[in-house]
């Protein structure tokens, strides 16, 4: 086999006619795949080999491997092609990848750019991200294993990604003796496993990684096997971009107005094709319109086609803004507000159902609110297992609830109206991915009614600033107690307030919930809600719940209009609060009487940002109540 | 309904300029970091394109050593008068008052205080929460796992272990007060990439990647070149400045980029002598080879 890079065709072109070279490569067409596979599967080794013989290394790299596979390789000396690729010198250190790498290379017909994934169970979340962007997935498969759970895990995430292209390299063949019997099991179990979940474009391969057969040039091993080699099969098949025969649409990423006589609409064409002329419609607003130019930096185009990155200019004055969608007035995608959604969630954090989270899509970001899970899917089994929360690397179909309405398309129709990401409040990371499946009809009848008598009007009327002052701590850190006196001040001032407690609340609108996490959670989204409507109706709201997550006290805060929130953190430390146990709660605690109690065996997030803290072993209630006044007076919210 | 394939060079723009109109449309005060070398001209053209037929919505930075090559900072006047964007040059005052110098202080404390320091320092200065890089991931192992957005501490650091996912194309620009994002909008191009597009678009570039008689010394078998008096004046014993025809696949300060001897003087020439020659670019830097896992170090510490 192969030890030294083999001279071909494109370098006998590179060397007498490097025009003609640079006019091929200048034509060459795009292919983006994932390879996933079990750790010792090959799959290192594999994408090394590819690398190695499209000539993709260079001299000093060639050395460095020749280098490392003494140093650390573990095939005793002999080029060990996985090297290349384990970037991180933690990974090298662990001897597996732990990350997603993307690597390049190119044949005469196509560059090709690799996405590198580990395989192991923690890492569904590197697995998908990988496969987003695919259009073909190599799973490989150990000759001497077989199909394992491994593989059809892969395969499971691989289909729920959309991908349809597969190819099965059956890998360590000579390990197996080149056995065609064993290849042909193989090839029959995997076959009839991946009809199942919808895969049926599928190409099996026996290959040898570190030997060389089949993945390049055809093996003298194995005269029973007539397909192509993986890189044959690589360089022709065809992914018809059927992309362009969608209905077009285009997600508005930025406004381009560069002087007061040109206003464009810059953004990547999602689908279809766009022509000058073209009658399109701007959603969410409905607004219609023609194309009048599409402009770029080469000059005016008379089409534009799926992926490529343009900026349209329409022929009315139309109003347009990041995060609409312009799309054909032929065709038009749905406008929804609840969903059914697959979403594989990728944080330590777990999610709780009614638990909200910014969810970007397209070019848009909105607050969607976890409601019912329906189930979870068990990725080895396929099994639908009943679910509250999805923790690290659990897929689950989930429904949606968004804070408006989005123009969307099923994730099997459009990647870019039906896949999203969802984000953290608190820290800001990316959690979560999900997948549209289909709009719940409810949501279609709902339409906010546009009230006549609104916030202004209402607060007007009562000569005052509405707002939430938002008390949070430990039970028995005084919090109903200072709620009570500020109430009582305020009321003496001749406002008008109302007083949520957490006592009372429990008895009435949330005496369906208990203490776990996920009724936390959705206690203060009710409670949130409420507050909102009471501002609404122009009154000062006083709230006064344990309330111990960041990221619902967040929630309640985005609800409101900037101001309007105002964080009281009542911080009595826990030992305080215990010796102090008006209620007798934290005894009954100790004692295991009560679970999931704040402070004994279920968390208190600290607030961060609050705009008051008040420490009660220092103040009395009554200076409390006193500095939330006067913090409300100097906030204006006192005034006229 | 005629399909029209885009060809990888194509799929590669637009995608650059996605990502760069994301940025424009999400950070509050985005920079481009502004090299001069083949990849930031690349990557400036893109700029133009993304925004076009407006200025890009954002100012170049250069984080100078004061060590570039002479033609190079003729390359970076123009372009910023040519294209009307606003030119930041940062040059790291510790560095200046210290007279830190690849000779004397050799090329890792050079690079981490003119370089690193400066590149932080700048950043804090005009506190910019985005900043645009020209690095793409077949240059080096670890870039090759680092995102698109790639996140930075309020102290500039990164985590390798603890990086974004980044599905489809939807990049989450979401951070603190304090912490940025480093964008690489040509993570996906290679080298040949970067030379088709610049053969493609005619793209200016610093003529010094064109083979031409320049003078040189041997230095430990590399090909340095005396581009100023600095040079001059610190020539050891032995060491005569020859006339050579050289050309450079890759700029940085001159007395850390070795040059190759070369007869490629047109692009095509050059496309030419890179994919037969098979070296790859990183060798001509110098700071590459410090220690093994070195460039994941320094990217732990703010580098680009």
């Amino acid at each position: 086999m192969a030890t030294t890079a083999p001279a071909s065709a494109p370098e006998a072109l590179i060397a007498t006619d490097i025009e003609a070279y640079l006019d091929a490569h200048a034509a060459k067409s795009f292919l983006r795949f994932i390879t996933c596979g079990s750790v010792d599967d090959g799959k290192s080794s594999l994408i090394g080999r590819l690398l190695y013989e499209s000539q993709m290394l260079f001299e000093d790299q060639l050395a460095t491997l020749e280098a490392d596979s003494k140093k650390v390789g573990t095939r005793g000396g002999e080029i060990d092609f996985a090297l290349l690729l384990d970037g991180l010198q933690a990974e090298r250190e662990q001897g597996i990848t732990i990350d997603v790498a993307y690597r390049f290379f190119s044949t005469e017909r196509r560059k090709f750019i690799v996405a590198d994934t580990p395989g192991h169970e923690q890492y569904t979340r590197n697995m998908v991200t990988g496969a987003s962007t695919a259009d073909l997935a190599v799973i490989l498969i150990d000759a001497r294993k077989g199909v394992l759970v491994q593989t059809r895990r892969h395969s499971y995430l691989v289909s729920l990604l959309g991908i349809r292209h597969i190819v099965v390299a059956v890998n360590k063949m000579d390990l197996v003796e080149y056995s065609r019997e064993t290849f042909e099991r193989i090839e029959a179990e995997y076959r009839a496993f991946a009809r199942n979940i919808g895969l049926d474009d599928i190409v099996c391969i026996p290959l040898s990684a570190v030997v060389g057969d089949n993945v390049v040039e055809r093996s003298e091993h194995t005269p029973w096997y007539t397909g192509p080699t993986l890189m044959e099969h690589l360089d022709t098949v065809e992914v018809t971009d059927e992309a362009q025969a969608k209905p077009f649409r285009m997600p508005v990423q930025w406004v381009n107005r560069p002087n007061l006589d040109f206003r464009g609409f810059s953004g990547t064409v999602s689908e279809g094709v766009v022509r000058t002329g073209d009658r399109v419609r701007i959603l969410p607003s409905g607004r219609e319109s023609r194309v009048a130019r599409i402009v770029t930096y080469n000059g005016d185009l008379e089409a534009a086609v799926a992926e490529q990155s343009v900026t349209l200019t329409l022929t009315d004055e139309v109003d347009v803004s990041r995060g609409d969608i312009i799309v054909t007035a032929a065709a038009l995608p749905e406008v929804a507000d609840q969903f059914e959604a697959t979403v594989v969630w990728m944080s330590e954090e777990p999610m709780l159902r009614g638990r909200n989270y910014l969810m970007k899509i397209g070019t848009r970001t909105v607050t969607a609110t976890i409601a019912p899970i329906k189930h979870k899917v068990n990725v080895n089994t396929m099994e639908h297992l009943a679910a509250n929360r999805l923790d690290l690397n659990e897929i689950g179909m989930c429904e949606l609830e968004l804070d408006r309405p989005i123009v969307f398309e099923p994730y099997e129709t459009n990647r870019d109206l039906g896949g999203f990401v969802l984000i953290d409040r608190m820290t800001n990371n990316t959690v979560g991915a999900g997948l549209l499946r289909f709009a719940l009809r409810r949501s279609q009848n709902v339409h906010w009614q546009a009230l006549d008598i609104n916030k202004q009007a209402q607060a007007a009327l009562k000569g005052q600033r509405p707002a939430v002052i938002w008390l949070t701590g430990l039970s028995g850190s005084g919090k109903s107690t200072i709620a009570n006196l500020l109430q009582k001040r305020l009321h003496s001032l001749g406002r008008h307030t109302y007083l949520l407690d957490g006592d009372n609340i429990r008895h009435g609108l949330n005496k369906d919930l208990g203490f776990t996490a996920e009724a936390r959670v959705e206690n203060i989204r009710r409670i949130a809600e409420v507050a909102k409507l009471m501002v609404d109706a122009g009154l000062v709201v006083i709230t006064a719940f344990i309330s111990p997550y960041r990221s619902e006290r967040r929630m309640a805060r985005d609800l409101l209009e900037a101001g309007e929130f105002i964080e009281v953190f009542v911080d009595t430390p826990l030992a305080v609060a215990e010796a102090r146990d008006p209620k007798g709660l934290y005894a009954k605690a100790r004692a295991g009487e009560i679970a999931n109690f704040t402070g004994i065996d279920a968390p208190y997030e600290t607030p961060e940002a609050a705009e008051l803290v008040i420490d009660t072993t220092v103040v009395s209630a009554e200076e409390a109540a006193e500095a939330i006044l006067v913090h409300l007076r100097d906030g204006g919210f006192l005034a006229g | 309904m005629a399909v029209r394939t885009l060809t990888h060079l194509q799929r590669l723009e637009a995608e650059s300029i996605h990502i760069m109109r994301e940025v424009v449309a999400e950070a509050e005060h985005p920079v481009m970091l502004y090299s001069i070398g083949k990849d930031s001209s690349v990557m400036l053209r893109l700029a133009q394109k993304a925004f076009f037929p407006s200025t890009p919505p954002f100012p170049l930075l250069h984080v100078d050593t004061t060590w570039k090559f002479r033609e190079m900072y003729v390359l970076r006047e123009k372009m910023a008068a040519e294209l009307g964007m606003d030119l930041l040059v940062h040059k790291n005052p510790d560095a200046i008052a210290q007279g830190i110098n690849p000779f004397d202080h050799g090329s890792a404390v050079h690079t981490d205080i003119w370089k690193t320091q400066g590149l932080i320092q700048a950043l804090d200065h005009y506190k910019f929460d985005a900043a645009f890089g020209g690095a793409r991931r077949d240059e080096e192992k670890s870039r090759a796992k680092e995102r698109i957005f790639s996140f930075r501490t309020a102290q500039h650091r990164w985590d390798p272990k603890n990086q974004r996912p980044e599905l489809w194309r939807l990049y989450n620009a979401r951070k603190h007060e304090g912490e940025s994002i480093r964008v690489f909008p040509i993570s996906n191009w290679t080298e040949l990439d970067i030379w088709q597009y610049i053969y493609l678009e005619n793209i200016p570039i610093v003529p010094l990647y064109f083979a031409a008689e320049r003078p040189v010394v041997d230095r430990d078998g590399q090909w340095i070149m005396v581009d100023d008096d600095r040079m001059r004046s610190r020539l050891g014993p032995g060491e005569t400045v020859r006339t050579k025809k050289v050309r450079f696949r890759t700029l940085g300060c001159y007395p850390l980029s070795a040059a190759i001897e070369s007869e490629a003087d047109t692009l095509p020439k050059i496309i030419q002598e890179m994919l037969l020659a098979r070296t790859s670019e990183r060798q001509g830097r110098l700071i590459d080879f410090d220690s093994s896992g070195s460039m994941e170090k320094k990217k732990q510490e703010g580098y680009f």
